[in-house]
């Protein structure tokens, strides 16, 4: 081949599509097309439409469609967030909100105009296939794969090869209950793999391959439970046969009476994890293995489908780092709270914080992702990721050039230096969006994240978790909270259950609750006074749940509720 | 009711029998799961088939399966997806050749997956516009994972090419 023709460029950090991608993309426009024109005609009903609009991510919320657009394993690109900075700014009111499932969602779209919202997407390589609906949900993923000093295997390979297989799977896209998968490559937990359906952990095999860590029945929502390890030792090759006789079993055998018993963790733990194993090991075995295996071979033509950051960076690169970070203490200081050290010399992970002070977690305008965007091309190879925690990272960036990066950012308004302390608030849509809300979520995390707004504060009381969920169904994760939030409804006022002791990590646990709930604004100084408390007792350098696992509730609930 | 076959109308031979309408000692019929005993004793020869509830364990037909023709599966609302299940472990586990038909209230936009699961069949639902069910049997050319029908593979890709 004459070396004159050359390649597209592939994206860094996510799969390129190619012209069959493409292609099946615009056919599932066209069928979406063809169900909204059968739904406004009447020949589909209310009742048929809905679990079709769901599977592409059109949900009706409070007031309008909400549109919840998949971002798989929550990598995307520059021309792709330029796309959802256009789309918001045509079809929504110039914002968009980043979710827990490292996803993004439109909050005021048009039944009507959804079909062409999701061509525009096709045309940047996206969709909102599967982001809702009783089926496999987008595939979360660390935040900083590829680039983390202390990974061991890049997940996002295989969270791409599971986000292909679980593309309309002919058998597991009318489950009992929806189905979510994480996939880490870190003895460190990024992906609260404990808490999903199924959590994966990807590690060195001996002969030189991966194989995975396997945890199954893991949930939160009304009946919080840490997953139960299923196995240490899946072979790669085995990754999707394994997968269809887990998903199999559920399929079969899991609850469709009751929609808040019909998680798999519910299975899970009514069969034990030695009954679910039997079943899955049986399936496992009657299966056509040689049907699903996942050969090396195909591994390495997806994997041939990322573009790789060309990383190089001058010799001092880490000396003109140090020095902006002596001359500048509020530099210093986002250095500290906002960065995560990369594997390549040189080179650092930034967190760009969408939690300022007052503000609405997650929320991005169209002009600050256009910004981003254009940061994301002068300084990370175009590459964005989304957090589960609601921030955005940029992973492959130069030591000598963050300094300028910061610059630019906090010129935007997205230098807040608050990553993993009190500001760094995950909250559900809550009553001010969602139908299924029993109290607002997001009034309480901007009162919250104001009253804590000092960056020398924050970083005094150091890494806590704050999680506010507006009803039990724990979008916001506040089972897994160092200080978890519950909106409940008291007689038609809101009331907030506080928990403590939660976490999403490898030292997984659900939060225990404290006490009776408080109005909103009671809340708001009662975890005042449980800072306030920690602070006295902690010892060292604990953290906040050190300091309540070592000395338990009562003093926290002292603090909370003996107040004259 | 209509029988939907390669996305096309074809003609039913079968007659579906309920739990109490006598059972013809001749012609092709499909009993429900608990009649199947009386229907295999009728005369071998005699086209057999048989209707499972979608809770139905796929292992108790192991032993009838050489004898029927036709294993009727079902879908009382569409989001109840366990008859995908079912059908898939028939070709996949049982091994049956014979027809696989759905039965129940499955929507078009399924119409894809029955056929991936290994569903031969589709008794439309009432109210069903054929035409409808006809363009969902073409409207993907990619699927990505593999199936029952053992589509070829693009390479060495996940996708596979369909029709």
């Amino acid at each position: 081949m004459p070396d004159t023709i050359q390649a597209p460029a592939l994206p860094v950090g996510h799969y390129g599509y190619d012209q069959v991608d493409r292609a099946f993309l615009a056919d599932r426009v066209e069928q979406f097309r063809d169900q909204v024109a059968r739904r406004i005609a009447g020949t589909l009903s209310e009742d048929e439409f809905k679990p079709l609009r769901l599977m592409n991510g059109l949900y009706l919320q409070l007031h309008a469609y909400m549109l919840r657009i998949a971002i798989p394993y929550g990598v995307l690109d520059s021309r792709q967030m330029r796309e959802l900075a256009h789309i918001a700014r045509t079809y929504d009111r110039d914002y968009g909100h980043f979710t827990t499932r490292q996803n993004l969602q439109f909050n005021w779209i048009r039944l009507e105009d959804t079909p062409d919202i999701l061509a525009r997407l096709a045309d940047v390589d996206m969709h909102a296939i599967q982001t809702s609906g009783n089926c496999i949900r987008n595939v979360t993923c660390d935040q900083f794969a590829g680039a983390a000093q202390d990974e061991l295997v890049d997940p996002r390979v295989h969270a791409e090869i599971l986000r292909q297989w679980s593309t309309l799977h002919p058998e597991f896209t009318f489950l009992p209950r929806k189905f979510k998968i994480a996939i880490s490559g870190s003895p460190n937990d990024r992906v609260a793999a404990r808490f999903h359906d199924i959590g994966l952990v990807a590690k060195p095999a001996p002969d030189g391959g991966t194989m995975f860590d396997v945890f199954v029945g893991g949930g939160m929502g009304r009946t919080p439970i840490v997953g139960v390890h299923l196995r240490d030792d899946l072979p790669e090759e085995d990754l999707l046969a394994y997968l269809e006789a887990m998903v199999r079993v559920y399929n079969e055998y899991g609850r469709r009476d009751n929609i808040y018993k019909a998680r798999i963790k519910i299975l899970v733990q009514a069969l034990g994890t030695e009954g679910y194993r039997a079943k899955v090991d049986a399936e496992f075995a009657a299966m056509n293995r040689a049907r699903y295996r996942l050969p090396p071979e195909t591994v390495a033509a997806i994997r041939a489908r990322f573009g790789t950051p060309d990383l190089h960076a001058p010799d001092d690169a880490a000396e003109q780092l140090a020095r902006a970070r002596r001359a500048d203490p509020a530099f210093d200081r986002w250095v500290r709270t906002n960065t995560h050290p990369h594997r390549a010399p040189g080179h650092i992970s930034a967190v760009i914080s969408l939690k300022p002070a007052g503000g609405i977690p997650g929320d991005a305008t169209s002009a600050q992702m256009d910004i981003i965007a254009d940061l994301a091309d002068r300084h990370a190879f175009g590459e964005i990721r989304v957090t589960h925690m609601q921030n955005l990272v940029l992973g492959h960036v130069r030591q000598d050039e963050l300094h300028a990066l910061w610059q630019a950012l906090r010129a935007a308004d997205l230098a807040s230096a608050n990553i993993g302390l009190i500001g760094d608030i995950i909250a559900c849509p809550g009553l001010d969006y969602c139908s299924l809300a029993n109290a607002r979520s997001i009034p309480i995390a901007q009162k919250l994240s104001a009253r804590f707004a000092s960056p020398e504060l924050q970083e005094t009381i150091g890494p806590i978790e704050i999680k506010i969920s507006g009803c039990i169904n724990a979008c916001g994760h506040h089972h897994a909270g160092h200080i978890g939030i519950l909106g409940v409804d008291k007689k038609g006022e809101e009331f907030f259950q506080l928990t403590l002791g939660g976490s999403p990590g490898s030292d997984a646990s659900v939060g225990q609750i404290l006490g009776p709930a408080l109005p909103e604004d009671a809340t708001v100084d009662a975890i005042a006074r449980l800072v306030d408390a920690y602070l006295v007792h902690r010892t060292g350098g604990e953290r906040f749940l050190d300091t309540y696992r070592r000395l338990g509730a009562a003093l926290f609930k002292d603090a909370v509720y003996a107040t004259a | 009711m209509p029988l939907l076959e390669n996305g096309r109308l074809v003609p039913d031979d079968w007659t579906t029998l309920d739990a109490d309408a006598p059972l013809p000692a001749t012609g092709p019929v499909i009993v429900p799961l608990s009649r199947l005993e009386e229907g295999l004793a009728r005369p071998h020869g005699e086209k057999l088939g048989v209707a499972i509830p979608q809770d139905a364990e796929i292992d108790t037909l192991r032993t009838a399966l050489p004898r029927l023709s036709l294993v009727a599966v079902t879908f009382p609302i569409f989001r109840d997806g366990r008859a995908f299940s079912q059908a898939r472990a028939l070709r996949e586990h049982l091994h049956f050749t014979g027809e696989i038909r759905a039965t129940g209230k499955p929507l078009p936009d399924q119409y894809e997956f029955l056929l991936r699961c290994g569903v031969s069949t589709v008794d439309l639902p009432p109210g069903s516009e054929p035409e409808v069910w006809a363009r969902a049997h073409t409207r993907f050319r990619t699927a990505y994972q593999p199936s029952v029908l053992g589509e070829r593979a693009e390479g060495v890709t996940l996708r596979r090419l369909l029709g």
